[in-house]
């Protein structure tokens, strides 16, 4: 295979980053996202439950739904006994909490949050207006199916879910970690330019990296 | 208040006055006069507090009419100052200068509205929306349902329900159907 | 004014050298001169109230320049509201503004119900004041922990966010939601008391009011709360009118006004309201006056208690609700929520659905103007609590 050849299959992987400027586009990387695949059986099966026993929470209040998860961090539900902690940081954090309705602006953060975590990655959606768009199915401002943009794992149904129904849901979520089923952050990647394309429909002035490591 | 009043009326044109409750009184004048008016009451009526600043579209008329909401502390009062202006090429003058939160009200009703308010701080700044191509979507004949629609994916499945027609249709479907009257003379 | 006293409580005087050159009353800001940095806090950031963000511009860690971004959470209630018939509004108005829902309930349908000339009965109308009285309990538990939080004490957050969840139980029996309720709707309330309710409540009442003794104790009266807090955020008296200040921002700096007290709504006339006030104006005055506020609100939950009458209707003679019209004309009507003036302006054109709602938040003014004013010259870390003490709420900004 000719030099030229690898140099076209190498750019063809690489993200254009086109809507950055100039200056800027050296301080992202342009390199695709790359599949994690699963170790040998015993010990993937041992970190799954590892796991699903830390989860860290992204404290990221992006809609009503953060108010009920309030009660749910202080004392009388107290989700640290879950081993569920609220972290600053989407470095630090393994879940991503959707606080309910996501308005275009705040989906821009959403993703920028969500690429920027480190894996195993897992997402949360609360209420009813991240399933299908809820009671504000006709609002200009808010989108109607979060699936379209980030890969969720775990919904949670209701206006607003109580601390209960969180507490049912993030215990859904580790059986599902348990059983290995949680393959949302590989599936982003594998559908990488269907989720881009969502993304760009309605993010209309898009001034960001394609791709937050 | 009716001496206020009295005192509006022969300073500007007062185009009508209503009175909604004891507390609550509207009035409506040229746009030319507006500032005039709001410097007079805010500086010698006591009416210091603007409670908001808003528009309302009159699509069949073609018209924008903007509220100033003012209340008096020492009256206890709220009186609404209305204005009418045209709906094409709306345009009305900045009032930041009485108020150091007019801006805002301003920048909202630029981005929402399209009413322009020229020299007038960071009015173009954007407020809530980022990146919108399409026109001020709080005007009346913006259909956000057909813009959802188009933009965002709806999930299958979701139905709406005339409360009238799905009321006869499943809670009284097995109850006997009302006697028709018939007339001889027909 | 701010910088006067933050070197003051401080014990050090600010090295003014360094402070950005001031041109017609502006700050010359270069960032090229890497004398200065720009950092956002938000919207994902733990330190902020709710989904919101500010750009700041520091020196050190003293702000030089703020500017707040708001219109994360925007779900364009009015129009939504244009699209729906009256009855259907109620669903969308509670979400308004997420820990006080009921202000909003009360407004919307106290706007219809003077548009549509409805007298609303007296045993309703006490229901409707122990409600709207219920959610300020609520929502300043809830602000409670959060200026706790904001200054590094959790524990603090932990117990008034715990109890404030005894008070969602209540409101469940009353109205069968836990944070929405939709409890008032035109022409009154929807359901009485269940029984035993009241009994209930004086048990919270006292319950709430130990735990208040302990937040005095660790919070109010603590010394490090106050050197945080003294000095912090003034707002003088001539910023009140300027900047359209209402609530307990005003009142902190003397301005008496409070809509429960100058405009009395429902049964707020006959209920003994004091006017609570303070001179001083910084982040600490605002904080005690809320939790004295916070102990009124208690008092007058235990008084309604008291007076409200067993027997009444709950509901006015109403036409039916689904295609119901309203008679053309506009209002505005207006309730003191926690953290101000909250009010509705509504027009009617004479069709079934409402022509134009537009919804007045205190924290408009509060969370953008205000905030960019007094958040010049306090150190980075002081922002959270200035931003809590000013009991910004978003929703209720971008609707």
């Amino acid at each position: 295979m000719s030099n030229k050849h690898i140099d076209e299959i190498e750019n063809q992987m690489k993200l254009a980053n086109e809507s950055l400027p100039e200056k800027e586009c050296s301080l992202f990387a342009d390199d695709r996202p790359t599949t994690v695949g699963a170790f040998n059986k015993y010990y993937e099966g041992f970190l799954n439950w590892a796991r699903s026993r830390s989860l860290w929470m992204l404290a990221f209040g992006t809609g009503c739904g953060a108010t009920e998860l309030r009660p749910l961090m202080t004392s009388r539900y107290d989700m640290s006994r879950y081993g569920i902690a609220p972290r600053p940081t989407p470095r630090q954090a393994s879940v991503f909490v959707v606080g309910g309705y996501a308005s275009i602006k705040t989906i821009k953060r959403i993703i920028r949050s969500y690429e920027q975590m480190q894996g195993p990655k897992y997402v949360i959606a609360l209420g009813s207006c991240t399933i299908n768009g809820g009671m504000y199915y006709d609002s200009y401002n808010t989108i109607n199916r979060l699936d379209y943009y980030i890969p969720v794992d775990v919904y949670i149904a209701g206006c607003m879910p109580r601390p209960e129904a969180l507490i049912a849901g993030f215990n859904r979520l580790k059986e599902k970690i348990r059983a290995g089923e949680c393959e949302g952050m590989n599936e982003y990647v594998e559908k990488f330019d269907w989720y881009k394309k969502n993304q760009k429909q309605i993010i209309k002035d898009w001034n960001m990296p394609d791709y937050n490591w | 208040m009716e001496q206020l009043i009295k005192k509006i009326k022969g300073m500007v044109h007062l185009r009508a006055y209503g009175k909604q409750r004891d507390d609550l009184h509207f009035v409506t004048v040229d746009k030319a006069q507006l500032e005039m008016i709001l410097a007079h009451l805010k500086n010698y009526e006591g009416f210091t507090h603007l409670a908001f600043l808003q528009a309302v579209d009159l699509l069949e008329e073609g018209k924008f009419r903007l509220i100033y909401m003012l209340y008096n502390y020492s009256t206890n009062v709220n009186l609404g100052v209305n204005v009418l202006i045209d709906r094409d090429n709306a345009e009305m003058n900045s009032i930041h200068k009485l108020w150091a939160h007019g801006w805002q009200y301003q920048r909202e009703l630029h981005e929402l509205f399209g009413i322009d308010f020229p020299d007038s701080p960071r009015v173009h700044e954007s407020f809530v929306l980022e990146g919108w191509e399409e026109m001020p979507p709080m005007r009346r004949d913006f259909d956000t349902l057909e813009y959802s629609n188009r933009t965002f994916y709806q999930r299958p499945g979701r139905s709406t329900n005339d409360p009238a027609e799905y009321m006869k249709e499943k809670i009284y479907k097995n109850y006997p159907a009302a006697p028709v009257i018939r007339r001889d003379n027909e | 004014m701010s910088n006067l006293s933050s070197s003051k409580y401080r014990g050090y005087e600010a090295d003014r050298s360094k402070y950005p050159e001031m041109k017609n009353g502006k700050a010359v800001i270069d960032l090229d001169s890497h004398k200065y940095t720009k950092i956002w806090q938000g919207p994902q950031h733990p330190g902020v109230t709710g989904n919101m963000s500010v750009e700041l511009i520091v020196n050190g860690d003293e702000i030089v320049w703020a500017k707040t971004h708001v219109g994360y959470l925007h779900r364009a209630f009015e129009k939504l509201m244009e699209r729906r018939k009256y009855i259907q509004c109620f669903p969308l108005v509670c979400r308004i503004c997420v820990p006080e829902p009921d202000t909003n309930e009360y407004c919307v349908s106290a706007a219809m119900e003077d548009l549509a000339g409805i007298t609303v009965p007296e045993k309703a109308q006490w229901l409707r004041t122990l409600n709207l009285e219920m959610s300020r309990i609520g929502s300043y538990l809830m602000w409670l922990g959060g200026q706790a939080g904001s200054l590094g004490m959790g524990a603090i957050a932990q117990w008034t966010v715990g109890m404030r969840d005894f008070w969602l139980d209540l409101f469940e029996e009353m109205t069968g939601g836990r944070v929405y309720h939709m409890y008032m709707i035109p022409g009154g309330v929807r359901k009485d008391l269940p029984d035993g309710f009241k009994e209930r409540a004086r048990d919270l009442i006292i319950r709430t009011r130990r735990l208040l003794s302990d937040v005095e104790n660790t919070f109010i009266s603590n010394a490090l709360v106050k050197s945080r807090l003294q000095g912090l955020g003034i707002i003088t008296p001539e910023m009140v009118d300027e900047f359209g200040i209402v609530g307990p921002n005003a009142r902190a700096a003397g301005r008496g006004y409070d809509i429960r007290i100058n405009n009395p709504y429902v049964k707020y006339d006959e209920l003994d309201v004091k006017m609570i006030t303070s001179t001083v104006g910084d982040a600490y005055a605002r904080a005690q006056l809320r939790y004295n506020d916070l102990h009124q609100s208690l008092d007058l939950v235990s008084e309604i208690l008291d007076r409200m009458p067993e027997e009444g209707a709950i509901q006015a003679e109403m036409p039916n609700l689904v295609n119901w019209k309203i008679p053309p004309g506009q209002t505005y009507v207006k309730a003191e929520s926690t953290r101000g003036e909250h009010g509705f302006y509504m027009v009617s054109d004479g069709s079934e659905k409402p022509r134009r709602v537009f919804a007045r938040g205190a924290s408009y003014t509060h969370a953008i103007s205000v905030l960019e004013k007094l958040a010049v010259n306090i150190s980075i870390s002081d922002l959270a609590g200035l931003m809590v003490s000013l009991h910004t709420c978003p929703p209720e900004i971008e609707r």
